[in-house]
């Protein structure tokens, strides 16, 4: 018997200690990536500072299946998970994450109540909006003469005035989109015109245009290598990673932002999370145009908060300024459309069937 | 008894077989035709809909049991999986499902039915009870119809897929050219090898064997994007054509991001397999076999037809077929490099399980893949033998 007793201690000790260590964090999911990176300098230190919470960060991709099993079966590990539209959306609709009534979303530093700063659409049932991304096109500027550079999304259709290959995603979610901005349909009026044969069919048209020098890619990190290699003049991509290579690698990349799509994902607690009190003290915190900001400040993406929009400075590594990288930015002109989440729950599993359809067609 | 004993000694065998081999077999030819989602969530909806007539909207009682048992599906969290069920018979109805109970409780229409349409106009339409009704059926034919570009209508008829949603016959047809093309490469490319690394001095076969493993041991990924570097427009390989003015700078050759570069990049990747039990079987002819060949008066095209190689044969039946089937479920590297034509069956399977969640049309379509390299075995068995396979 006396030989188990310190055994006994120890794990007594453990126990305790993760007791302990439970009552004061929080555990935070996440991409990973540099865009984990940009939070937890960007606000998840100072979270910790003022409050003595702890972030244990965890790294998923995105997927929901996860979630469910956790909750399933009554044992949730997760308390706050950084969750993209879709999603999210889903995720509301099954009961798996907590609705934000409960919340005390701040005001802006002068006074705005948080739900007039926050853009509309940001702040849903169960989610609080935190940056926007864009998928837009972008190129190489010594593909083309210097009196001949693109300057709208059509140009992307365009091979006779400015030829060279393509980069395409292969997933029909905001490629259809630009497609029809290009073809001429205004940004209001895009997922009206997508709901019908005739819009597909439009939006599938722009593409056979271009369909021999298209280049499909699959992950984000290949539209800028395409572009450092020559391999496409212009590609589709998402504005962070062309951002990077700008910031980080020195690339003379330019982004068109004509034609661009918009897209947030938003902070969510989970149900029945562990650390109910502190996720909601954490999602609060997030909420804040300073955490905005400070997210901004390490990776092009745009606060949705009018008020984070206009705190955001210089590049934390660099010390160029943001604003001009940021896809919200008025200054860029050009059309603009945020992404439909509920489009895309309806019609997505139809559209990826039917591209993959065209493409072997 | 002494023979139960030793065949006793196989249980642990069997036993792996079953739950790692048969199980999953089963359940996934399950999953493929069986689904009780709807069923289960919405139990009295479903058996007021098998006596609805399906040639008028149904009666105010339906709609009620339906917003009762909606708002029961997300209380327990059953909701969104009904939802993308019957979003998969029609498409769009995702959303018209998903926020009906939500809104129910708002409405102030004078009954259900009103207050059904009031929320979303689909509800005074007959096609989402129709996919309503189809999605209650626990046994459906859906997947497979599906996986073979058919589809079940609402009233049970089945149709075509329109053509512009026809794909999985496609890429069933392309996985297996693919499939044959690069075995049918390995083979031409690795019989050569094997048969030098079998005759070669030590030294010199130490260095091929070498050649050979290096590559088997290093990444998938790491292969498959060298591959885009040496072959793109700017790449490598043209970089060196152009070097030589074996073409124009601005007319260099498109080698990847097409069906040459799945067929480079793949055939590269799987060669090791091709190569590595030719080689164990080659290196077990006995040498006397050909010399006996030539002095008995054949020329050395004839020892080799004739003598030589149906003794390697053993060796191509199984390096064939273990390419041939590796490559049938290949999808990083087509993808990669492949191009507008790089989808292959897998990639599709793969795209169902991880993000659509359609769990049914993967299994439908991970069953006819089976089925299809299970019938294939069954004719290379009876041209080659598999009991004259050898992996070595």
């Amino acid at each position: 018997m006396q030989n188990h007793l310190p055994t006994a201690l120890c794990v007594s000790a453990m126990l305790l200690g993760s007791a302990a260590v439970a009552e004061e964090s929080v555990t935070v999911v996440s991409f990973g990536g540099s865009y984990a990176k940009a939070c937890v300098e960007g606000y998840y230190k100072a979270f910790e500072e003022e409050t003595g919470i702890k972030v244990n960060l965890e790294d998923y991709n995105g997927e929901l299946s996860q979630l469910r099993a956790q909750v399933e079966a009554g044992a949730v590990t997760w308390d706050v998970i950084d969750a993209e539209g879709p999603q999210l959306a889903i995720a509301c609709d099954e009961g798996l994450i907590e609705t934000i009534d409960h919340l005390n979303l701040p005001p802006s530093p002068d006074g705005v109540p948080a739900e007039e700063d926050f853009a509309p659409g940001t702040l849903t049932e169960c989610g609080v909006g935190k940056v926007y991304y864009a998928t837009m096109v972008a190129y190489h500027p010594a593909a083309f003469p210097e009196d001949k550079q693109p300057t709208k999304v059509e140009d992307f259709f365009d091979l006779e005035n400015f030829p060279g290959r393509r980069g395409v995603h292969r997933s029909p979610q905001a490629v259809l989109e630009i497609s029809l901005m290009a073809s001429g349909v205004a940004p209001e009026d895009v997922y009206d015109v997508l709901d019908t044969e005739e819009g597909i069919e439009r939006a599938f048209g722009m593409l056979e245009r271009i369909k021999d020098e298209i280049v499909w890619w699959e992950a984000g990190a290949q539209p800028p290598q395409m572009l450092a290699d020559r391999e496409v003049s212009m590609t589709i991509a998402w504005n962070g990673r062309i951002f990077n290579a700008q910031m980080l690698e020195n690339q003379p990349f330019k982004i068109l932002w004509d034609g661009r799509t918009i897209d947030s994902g938003g902070m969510v607690i989970a149900a029945d999370a562990p650390n109910l009190e502190n996720a909601r003290k954490f999602v609060e915190f997030s909420a804040r145009a300073e955490s905005e900001a400070g997210v901004a400040s390490y990776i092009a993406y745009s606060p949705v908060r009018k008020s984070g929009y206009d705190l955001v400075g210089n590049h934390a590594i660099t010390g160029k300024p943001m604003k001009p990288h940021l896809p919200t930015n008025p200054d860029h002109g050009g059309r603009q459309l945020t992404l439909s989440t509920e489009f895309w729950l309806d019609r997505r599993d139809e559209l990826v069937e039917r591209l993959a359809a065209w493409l072997n067609r | 008894m002494g023979k139960l004993k030793a065949s006793s000694l196989a249980l642990p065998l069997i036993a792996f077989v079953v739950v790692t081999l048969l199980v999953p077999i089963f359940s996934l030819v399950r999953l493929s035709v069986y689904d009780s989602t709807v069923a289960e969530a919405l139990p009295k909806t479903a058996e007021a809909l098998q006596a609805w007539s399906g040639t008028d909207l149904p009666s105010i009682a339906i709609y009620e049991t339906l917003a009762e048992e909606l708002i029961a599906a997300q209380e327990t969290r059953e909701l969104g999986r009904v939802a993308s069920r019957v979003n998969r018979i029609l498409s769009g109805s995702r959303s018209t499902i998903s926020k009906t109970p939500r809104r129910f409780a708002r409405t102030d229409a004078p009954d259900a039915r009103q207050a059904f349409i009031e929320i979303d106009e689909d509800w005074g339409e007959l096609a989402i009870w129709h996919a309503l009704r189809q999605a209650t059926d626990t046994f459906t034919s859906r997947n497979f119809l599906q996986a073979v570009d058919f589809r079940l209508m609402p009233d049970g008829s089945i149709e075509r897929m329109p053509e512009s949603q026809q794909v999985y016959v496609t890429l069933f047809i392309r996985t297996l050219g693919v499939s044959i093309a690069v075995t049918a490469l390995c083979f031409l490319i690795g019989y050569p090898m094997a048969y030098a690394m079998a005759h070669a001095s030590s030294g010199l076969a130490l260095i091929l064997q070498v050649l050979v493993l290096i590559p088997f041991w290093t990444s998938l990924l790491v292969r498959t994007t060298s591959w885009i570097v040496i072959l793109q427009q700017q790449g490598v390989l043209n970089d060196i054509f152009v070097f030589f003015g074996i073409v124009a700078d601005d007319n260099r050759l498109t080698m990847v991001h097409n069906m040459t570069g799945t067929l480079v990049a793949m055939t590269q990747v799987l060669l090791p397999f091709m190569i590595l039990p030719l080689y164990s079987v080659m290196t077990n002819i006995p040498r006397d076999l050909t010399k006996a060949a030539s002095s008995l008066g054949a020329n050395p095209f004839q020892a080799f037809v004739r003598v030589y190689f149906p003794n390697s044969l053993p060796g191509v039946a199984a390096g064939g077929l273990l390419v041939f089937i590796l490559s049938i479920g290949y999808y990083i590297t087509p993808a990669l490099v492949g191009g507008s034509k790089g989808q292959l069956i897998s990639n599709l399977i793969a795209y169902h399980l991880q993000t659509s969640l359609n769990w049914g049309l993967a299994a439908a379509l991970s069953v006819i893949l089976l089925v299809g390299v299970i019938v294939l075995y069954i004719v290379y068995d009876r041209f080659i033998g598999i009991d004259r396979m050898k992996l070595g």
